[in-house]
């Protein structure tokens, strides 16, 4: 008995301890990011390396740079989803063997992309340091996440669709884009929300891809800094710049809370939906 | 059914788009193998170890005190996380109340979504000078190992709390109905039961602490020596690339990618052990 009730103690201490840590962890950035946010510390350019100013041309950079990364990865995974759930069977050689290689994908360590996206984007197909390079980089990274959640919500739209599109002898594609797709629709915004969210998060991977650049982006092919990046680089690199790090990783907390929020509630809802309909 | 023309068309489409997806993971491979041949192609593995010291300049490749770095610090993130993160699974499932245990278990997934960056600055301006008050000069890898820690705890937390999921409600009520005590029911039955899942968990998280760079490369300290403390400033294998890419030219920077090789193979070891554990049937 005495073992259960030291074992009862043991875990409720542990949890006690991991919330601790969190919330000491998001107060302290609270308390010394909140002063510095303001409206012009969104829209202002940063000053003296960062250390006075704002965050404006990051912001521009980081979302051109998950631009860049959507536009290309989220094609390639809805096509790649729909292959493996609609085009062929479960246990199929193909369908195992691209199953397999995207496991791999998604356990190569984010320093190990950024290596990969110099030596091929930046140098081998010479787009230099730019948020091009930045971006396909961070597309690779995320198409394990993209077409895992894509694959998941076209699997469970209910069979019955199928079945009824064939007997109303709707060709595969026109059963798709007309029911298939429609239903998984929020299933596929999530995960398009947790590959954003990852990308969002990113730092190794980008800081030999699109650069350090501060200044604001004139093209996809110029070098532009990324919100973790800026925040890498006031912490470590620039003495004094503390207090815009943590105002920029505030912001950077807040983004990726708002993305998952969305991806949540838009999960919830779809699995509410396909409640109904089965 | 047979698939009518246009179906065929369609389906060749994405056939093209899943090989290329498919193709990445060789690509990636490929380049890193291009990049490190100049150095693999003169260099005799073993110089790795038996080298004098890191200086890559002047053809010396010692990479032993950056891996003892990258091991040294999973292996003490991991032996921290475990119990903490098996300690939160079974605290969400068997002993918090309802509301609590969702509450936890929200506050588990947004730790998972909190940037590496984050993490490091939060364990460089808060974490390493309560660590240098202790014992000067903080960033260390100990520090390194807590910021870890917390880094790699909501995959544990996680997967384990997925594999108590999966343990057969029969075998709860099983122990239930024989009058274990609650202690007794987790350590005897559903522990056991789930052991595969929580195994496979932490083989993945171990593969996230190898594989982490930006936390450890703002908290500990970036020296190249080997560790001899806790205390010591050290410097892991994806801190040695993110440092030194900036400024690497030729057989340098090759070493630089003959260490991501290293890397990448050692995280593809773990997490293939860790699916073949997950795949492994644990319950009849």
């Amino acid at each position: 008995m005495t073992k259960n009730t030291l074992a009862t103690g043991l875990i409720w201490l542990a949890s006690i301890l991991v919330s601790g840590v969190f919330f000491w962890l998001l107060s302290d950035i609270l308390i010394h990011g909140l002063p510095h946010l303001s409206w012009s510390f969104l829209a202002d350019a940063p000053k003296n390396a960062g250390r006075s100013g704002g965050i404006a041309p990051i912001i521009v950079s980081t979302l051109l740079i998950l631009a860049v990364a959507m536009v290309t990865a989220a094609p390639l995974s809805l096509a790649t989803a729909v292959l493996l759930s609609e085009f062929t069977r479960y246990d199929s050689v193909f369908g195992r063997l691209v199953r397999r290689s995207l496991d791999v994908l998604a356990g190569v360590p984010s320093i190990v992309f950024g290596l990969f996206g110099n030596a091929f984007f930046c140098i081998y197909l010479d787009l230099g340091f730019s948020i091009l390079s930045g971006g396909l980089t961070l597309a690779c990274m995320v198409l394990p996440i993209l077409i895992r959640t894509a694959e998941e919500g076209l699997q469970a739209t209910p069979n019955d669709y199928r079945l009824a599109a064939a007997a109303l002898g709707m060709s595969r594609s026109a059963a798709l884009v007309h029911l298939l797709l429609p239903t998984a629709t929020p299933a596929l915004v999530a995960g398009l929300m947790l590959g954003i969210g990852r990308a969002v998060a990113e730092t190794a991977a980008l800081i030999f891809t699109s650069g350090y650049v501060d200044r604001m982006p004139d093209s996809l092919f110029d070098s532009g800094r990324a919100l973790s990046v800026h925040i890498y680089d006031l912490s470590m690199n620039v003495a004094g710049g503390d207090a815009n790090a943590y105002s920029s990783a505030l912001v950077l907390i807040l983004i990726l809370l708002i993305i998952n929020s969305i991806a949540m509630s838009l999960a919830k809802h779809w699995l509410h939906r396909s409640d109904v309909t089965v | 059914m047979s698939l009518s023309r246009a179906d065929r068309q369609l389906a060749t489409l994405l056939r093209g788009c899943a090989l290329l997806a498919a193709a990445i993971v060789l690509l990636i491979l490929l380049f890193l193998v291009k990049e490190s041949w100049p150095v693999l192609r003169h260099v005799a593995l073993i110089r790795f170890v038996s080298d004098a010291s890191w200086h890559p300049v002047d053809g010396l490749y010692k990479l032993t005190p950056m891996l003892s770095a990258t091991f040294y610090s999973t292996l003490g993130a991991v032996l921290l996380a475990t119990p903490l993160g098996v300690a939160s699974a079974l605290f969400s499932r068997y002993y918090a109340p309802p509301f609590l245990a969702g509450c936890y278990r929200r506050l588990i997934e947004l730790l998972a979504g909190i940037p590496s960056v984050v993490y490091g600055f939060w364990g460089l301006i808060t974490l390493a000078p309560l660590i240098g008050n202790l014992h000067p000069p903080g960033v260390s890898l100990l520090a390194g190992i807590l910021v870890l820690t917390l880094m790699i705890l909501p995959t544990v937390a996680l997967t384990a709390d997925a594999a108590l999921a999966a343990v057969p409600i029969a075998y709860l009520r099983g122990a239930a109905a024989l009058g274990l005590s609650r202690w007794g029911l987790i350590s005897g039955v559903a522990l056991p039961a789930a052991r595969s899942g929580i195994i496979a968990g932490i083989m993945l998280a171990a593969g996230r602490a190898i594989g982490e760079t930006m936390a450890v490369l703002m908290v500990a300290g970036n020296v190249v020596q080997q560790p001899l403390g806790l205390f010591d400033s050290v410097r892991t294998l994806t801190a040695n690339i993110a440092l030194e890419m900036a400024y690497a030219t030729g057989d340098h920077r090759a070493a630089l990618f003959v260490s991501g090789l290293a890397l990448m193979s050692t995280v593809l070891v773990l997490v293939g052990t860790a699916e073949l554990l997950a795949r492994e049937p644990h319950h009849d």
